[in-house]
């Protein structure tokens, strides 16, 4: 009996898949026409897509950027694309576009904000990477560049050059020693962006910051012998007396013997994106210690502190920023002492901070209830008494968890700046395009500028988030 | 927290220097070294800033004429822009020493409000435009248009009258601002757009089609438009009153930009003489608390009132207004200044 | 026990209000709530001598002289003989329809976005991130001003709905047309749409500050009355399902119910569409809508609905995987899945950041400024304040009246919220 069985010794080789499951086929089977719903939306995005482009292609290809006027670029427009075409009049950006960025501020001192922009990078570093030196040496070093390519740009002169250079090189080179300290930097930053931005002597804001030496110095000479309550009520009085009665004239005696300043720039001057900035950063940073103790006190047991803290979160959080920013150009003036008056700037970022302050109260409030419990209970087992325990256990934990929503809060903040236009300050958006459009020769542009300053926006804001998806990412640790 | 406390002290300091101003504005205004006017936030021809942020307008020249007058140097001046809401209260606060902002004087803001008007200094009406092809004539025609309007001021009251009286109806729309109604305009969006006549010929005179466009003879309120100052210092009302009629007084005698200094001594005027502060003329300008010569600085920085006019919103330029009623009492207008004497 | 009472009994010191936690807390809410009255003081102080020194005084009488000003888009009868209260009224009106409207239709296209984002169609989830990133990371008030920008530059002016006897004779039709049946004409001042209007009117009543429009009144009782008999009819129709596992059907009476009445009170009090038509300058007759509002309206609705799209999606990728496999081993298909699984459980995720979304919405309406909506910042805010220099009582009063809708809201959405959560049982 032979055997007929038959038994293959050698595998055939596979076959190609059908063309349905193979390739761009099967690719767009499966992305793009699974089923005929899928399919409906495909064609109705292609569509979309089709009536976009149609609508607005030809606009972009005509655009003109060289020209004096608008008249000037219609003109071009028709010339080169025919009669009834129209095309982008790119020519304002190109001739207005330090307006949109700086407002008024002096063209030769542009460096001044863009260091100031620069380093607040650099400040800001020590706080997100706490002791990590390569990062920080990343961030430095990339500060670094920015400055280099746009102290290039703005022509600025070579002290520029040096105080901005050299300040990053001195920050690298302490970042590789004690990248701790480079904390200090951060303290005095605020003092150093406020004399980089509105000039005057450099006296001023040094005698200001002595103030918080005095404080910290009366702080640390009477906290071991009467209790730490005393000493800082002690340091808080003196740094005030310091502020009130020896600044000025400390300031003003430093000054005649060793002048030394910038060109002081009135607050009038700024606008565009310098304005949006200086307001968007300044808030955050200030309401960020206030919306912390409104948080801490909304949480407390005290009756009467957590009645006060809710109360001002939800009123401001009640109200639209924008009354809040006619309140600090119509009615700041009734509630402040007769005769007071300081510039429609510093109302609106004070409005503005206590804003912010509410919003960001109930982030890190949301923070501290995602606390565990465990952590409160663990940190009173340890016998912490309560500024102890919250210093040491509960803020680092609930302000990281929050960091995160922080950043929203600020991108909410920093695009709501725009509405400081109500108010006659010069917004990028609606401040500037206005002034912009006063000017015979740009009468009647409308699209370009919104373009212009949205894909800003869009860059910073849309940068951001991602920034801040990433840093959530980074700093998850979870305690389930 | 600590930079709370810097920031509180930033705000302090500056409170101090405010309360520290509780003086007489002319005093406050030669501590602080310059005149901060309320001006428009962009009006072309009467106020707006150009691409270095230097402010230029008629308004604005204005300004330039009190800071001339006070400091002998035109450029003491800072520009505020006010929006139609903040521009009285700005003033009224003390973070405007004066507003130039093509305000109309009403009876209301001089009452309610608190404010002065101190002088006019320009006659202006409220006017309609409208498309040629439109086939109007008449204001009184424009039953059922919709009309655009600029919110926040007194032409949506005069408006309303207006159309009450004639028994006809009309649909607002309202804008925020001079450029956005042009746009609305030009669009087609509202068959007429109503605002001062002086403002009506600006936007006029920019449009790429100006011959398709008329504005119909009905002038349909009295817009006198004028400098303000607060109630109750009226020194220094009488500063803001008295540059501005100098500044006739000037057209009126032929005194130029280009030639004051020579008439200054050439002149036998003796009206010229106490105006420009000549030697032996008397001290009329040192009454008011400012420098002998001061009238003279002014017209020396900004010209007279017709070359401000020509230069800004006159016949030569884009704007192309004829002086109607701001021409000189002599020339058969409504400019009139009181003798300097 | 005999050691418990020997503690001595402290004697109360002063250095105890701060040493001793027992009575610290008090201490501190005391010196807490002097700094507090004391700063009120001092802030009533400074208005009271600002006031007297610009020789005004604080009242609110001035709601009740003549407005003199007219208002565009007003839902209850106001002229410019009104006075400012009613005009207060009007702008109040014109705040809550934007804000109602543009948080139902930001729901709606929120959630339709959101759930596209997840689809596996990679055009449409793409389409979807961009519009969500592009609407999120750009100012509103951009968006707004690019709004109106664009309904007033490419909509049609109402001379070329016209037909010259030249165009009639020649046959050539017009440049724009009505849309729907020509019923709606779209131009570039604003929407036409039909108007409805009765034979028979039945009056309204005067409840002094407000007439209460007694027609209206009618429908809403009588739509309030079909939805009562409906949910009933549906009840019963559980309650049958439960007893005897048929559900009986009730699709026919719903919709008897609930068109019937309504239908019937129509006809009853003669409803007719009045169509908008083309006469002298503008459409006449109908109802306009001005393109402030359609603007202001569209982009609020855009802009939240990327935030709810975000929240959606958050919500949806929330719910445990499990879920939607159970609901595919048991052979639901996706839509259902969706419908019956996911979402009733994202819900739950969903509300809290919603209600935020509402009263961020709610607020945003004040931007309505930059197109010159007159709503109640635009009359009250705007030009009451300017006509009658009352910034202070016009301010507070606008504040008080935003708050007090942002309270309103999330204590209804709050409500809300309660009964969607878990109930723990």
């Amino acid at each position: 009996m032979a055997d007929t069985s038959f038994v293959r010794d050698q595998m055939l080789p596979p076959q190609a898949p059908p063309v349905s499951e193979a390739g761009v086929v099967k690719w767009l089977r499966e992305n793009l026409f699974s089923g005929w719903f899928n399919t409906f939306l495909t064609l109705l995005g292609v569509l979309v897509i089709y009536w976009l482009l149609a609508a607005s292609l030809p606009w972009w290809l005509n655009s003109v950027w060289t020209a004096e006027s608008l008249s000037q670029c219609r003109d071009i427009v028709a010339a080169t694309a025919g009669e009834g075409a129209t095309g982008a009049c790119w020519a304002m950006i190109r001739e207005r576009w330090h307006q949109f960025i700086f407002g008024f501020y002096p063209p030769d001192a542009y460096w001044r904000p863009v260091t100031a922009f620069g380093l607040l990078f650099a400040a800001m570093a020590p706080v997100l990477f706490a002791g990590n030196r390569r990062s920080l040496t990343a961030i430095l070093g990339a500060v670094g560049l920015f400055l280099l390519v746009t102290l290039g740009l703005t022509g600025a002169p070579v002290a520029a050059w040096v105080l901005g250079l050299g300040l990053v090189a001195g920050l690298a080179a302490v970042a590789q020693v004690q990248p701790a300290k480079l904390l200090w930097f951060t303290a005095v930053f605020p003092a150093l962006c406020f004399w980089l931005l509105w000039g005057g002597s450099v006296w001023t804001p040094v005698v200001a910051m002595l103030g918080f030496v005095v404080m910290g110095g009366v702080y640390l000479a009477l906290v071991g012998r009467s209790g730490p309550t005393t000493a800082a009520l002690a340091g808080v009085f003196l740094a005030l007396l310091w502020w009130l009665f020896v600044d000025v004239p400390v300031t003003r005696t430093v000054d005649g013997v060793l002048p030394l300043g910038l060109a002081p720039v009135a607050s009038d001057q700024f606008g565009g994106f310098l304005l949006a900035i200086t307001i968007g950063v300044t808030a955050i940073t200030f309401s960020l210690p206030i919306g912390i103790l409104l948080a801490l006190g909304r949480q407390s047991d005290m009756l009467i502190v957590k009645t006060l803290c809710v109360g001002f979160i939800e009123f401001i959080r009640g109200v639209p920023l924008i009354t809040l920013l006619f309140t600090a150009s119509l009615l700041l003036q009734y509630f402040l002492p007769p005769n007071t008056n300081f510039d429609i700037i510093l109302r609106v970022i004070i409005l503005v901070t206590l804003f912010a302050a509410a919003y960001l109260a109930e982030v890190i409030r949301g923070g501290l209830a995602a606390l565990p419990r465990g952590q409160y209970e663990a940190a009173d087992a340890l016998g912490l008494d309560y500024w102890r325990a919250q210093r040491l256990i509960i803020l680092p934990q609930a302000l990281k968890i929050s960091i995160p929503a922080i950043v929203s809060t600020f991108i909410g903040l920093f695009k709501d700046t725009t509405l400081v236009a109500f108010v006659g300050l010069m917004d990028p958006l609606k401040g500037v395009t206005q002034i912009v459009r006063a000017d015979i020769n740009w009468k009647g542009i409308y699209w370009e500028p919104y373009i212009f300053v949205g894909a800003i926006f869009f860059v910073i804001c849309f940068g951001m988030s991602r920034y801040s998806m990433y840093l959530e990412r980074k700093l998850k640790t979870d305690h389930r | 927290m600590k930079k709370s406390v810097f920031f509180g002290v930033v705000a302090a300091t500056t409170m101090v220097a405010g309360a520290a101003a509780a003086q007489s504005t002319l005093e406050a205004v030669k501590a602080r070294g310059e005149v901060i006017c309320g001006s428009n936030t962009g009006l072309t021809g009467f106020g707006a800033p150009d691409a270095n942020g230097n402010w230029a307008g008629f308004d604005v020249d204005l300004c330039r004429a009190v800071a001339a007058a006070i400091f002998g140097d035109a450029t003491k001046v800072k520009f505020v822009p006010t929006t139609g809401e903040t521009r009285f209260t700005a003033l009224q606060s003390g973070e405007v020493d004066l507003l130039v902002r093509n305000s109309t004087w009403t009876a209301s803001r001089d009452s309610e409000l608190a404010l002065d008007f101190v002088a006019v200094n320009y006659y202006d009406g409220q006017g309609f435009m409208v498309k040629k092809d439109l086939g109007v004539s008449s204001a009184k025609e424009l039953d059922g248009a919709t009309v655009c309007i600029q919110t926040g001021t007194t032409t949506e009251l005069n408006l309303a009258d207006f159309f009450k009286q004639n028994n006809i109806s009309y649909q607002p729309v309202t804008v925020a601002d001079d450029s956005e109604a042009q746009r609305q305009y030009l669009a087609g969006a509202c068959d007429a757009y109503t605002t001062d006549a002086s403002g009506l010929a600006a936007s006029r005179a920019t449009m790429p089609d100006a011959d398709n466009h008329i504005i119909l003879p009905e002038i349909i309120s009295k817009e006198p438009l004028g400098p303000v100052v607060r109630h109750g210092d009226s020194n220094w009302g009488d500063i803001v009153r008295w540059t501005y009629y100098a500044l006739l007084i000037a057209e009126e005698k032929g005194i130029t930009k280009a030639n004051v200094g020579e008439f200054a001594s050439s002149t036998t005027d003796e009206e010229a003489k106490r105006l420009l502060g000549v030697e032996g003329a008397g001290d009329l300008p040192a009454k008011f608390g400012l420098p002998n010569d001061a009238f003279k600085n002014a017209i020396a920085a900004v010209g007279n009132y017709g070359e401000i006019f020509a230069a800004n919103i006159g016949e030569g330029t884009t704007i192309n207004l004829a002086r109607g009623l701001n021409a000189l009492w002599t020339q058969g207008g409504l400019q009139y200044a009181p003798p300097f004497r | 026990m005999a050691v418990a009472s020997d503690v001595p009994k402290e004697s109360f010191r002063l250095s105890m209000l701060i040493y001793d936690t027992r009575y610290r807390s008090i201490t501190i809410q005391v010196f807490v709530l002097v700094l507090f009255g004391l700063f009120l003081a001092w802030l009533l102080n400074n208005t009271a001598q600002n006031l007297a020194t610009r020789g005004k005084e604080f009242n609110f009488g001035f709601l009740w002289s003549r407005a003199g000003y007219d208002i565009g888009q007003a839902l209850i009868p106001y002229s410019n003989d009104s006075n400012h209260f009613r005009a207060l009224l009007v702008g109040l009106i014109n705040t809550l329809v934007v804000a109602i409207l543009g948080c139902i239709f930001a729901t709606i296209l929120g959630v339709i976005v959101g759930v596209l984002r997840l689809s596996k169609n990679w055009l449409v989830g793409r389409l979807m991130t961009v519009y969500v990133e592009m609407f999120r990371n750009v100012p509103l008030l951009l968006w707004i001003l690019l709004s109106y920008v664009i309904l007033s530059e490419t909509t049609p002016q109402p001379r070329d709905f016209r037909i010259t006897d030249e165009m009639a004779a020649a046959g050539t039709e017009p440049a724009a047309s009505m849309m729907f049946f020509d019923t709606v004409a779209v131009t570039n001042r604003g929407t036409n749409i039909p108007a409805p209007l009765f034979d028979v009117s039945l009056g309204s009543v005067d409840l002094g500050f407000i007439t209460l429009n007694l027609t209206i009144l009618a429908y809403i009782l009588v739509i309030a009355g079909s939805v009562w008999v409906n949910r009933r009819i549906l009840a019963g129709a559980r309650a049958q399902q439960e007893a005897t596992g048929d559900r009986p059907v009730t699709w026919w009476k719903s919709i008897l119910v609930l068109f019937g009445p309504v239908i019937a009170l129509s006809v009853a009090l003669g409803l007719h569409l009045e169509i908008p038509e083309l006469k002298g300058f503008n459409f006449a007759g109908g109802i306009l809508v001005a393109h402030s509002f359609t603007a202001l309206l569209i982009a609020l609705t855009l802009y939240t609905a990327a935030f709810i799209a975000e929240i959606v999606r958050a919500g949806i990728l929330a719910i445990n995987r499990g879920q939607s496999e159970a609901a595919f081993a048991l052979g639901l298909r996706p839509g259902r899945t969706m419908n019956l699984i996911i979402l009733p459980q994202a819900l739950r995720v969903i509300i809290p950041p919603l209600i935020s979304q509402y009263l961020n919405l709610t607020k945003n309406t004040s931007l309505g400024i930059a197109v010159s909506y007159l709503d109640l910042r635009g009359t009250l805010g705007g030009i009451t304040l300017n006509q009658t220099g009352r910034e202070l009582e016009c301010m507070l009063l606008m504040m008080l009246i935003y708050l007090t809708i942002s309270l309103i809201i999330s204590a209804l959405m709050n409500l809300y919220n309660k009964t969607v959560q878990i109930k723990a049982r």
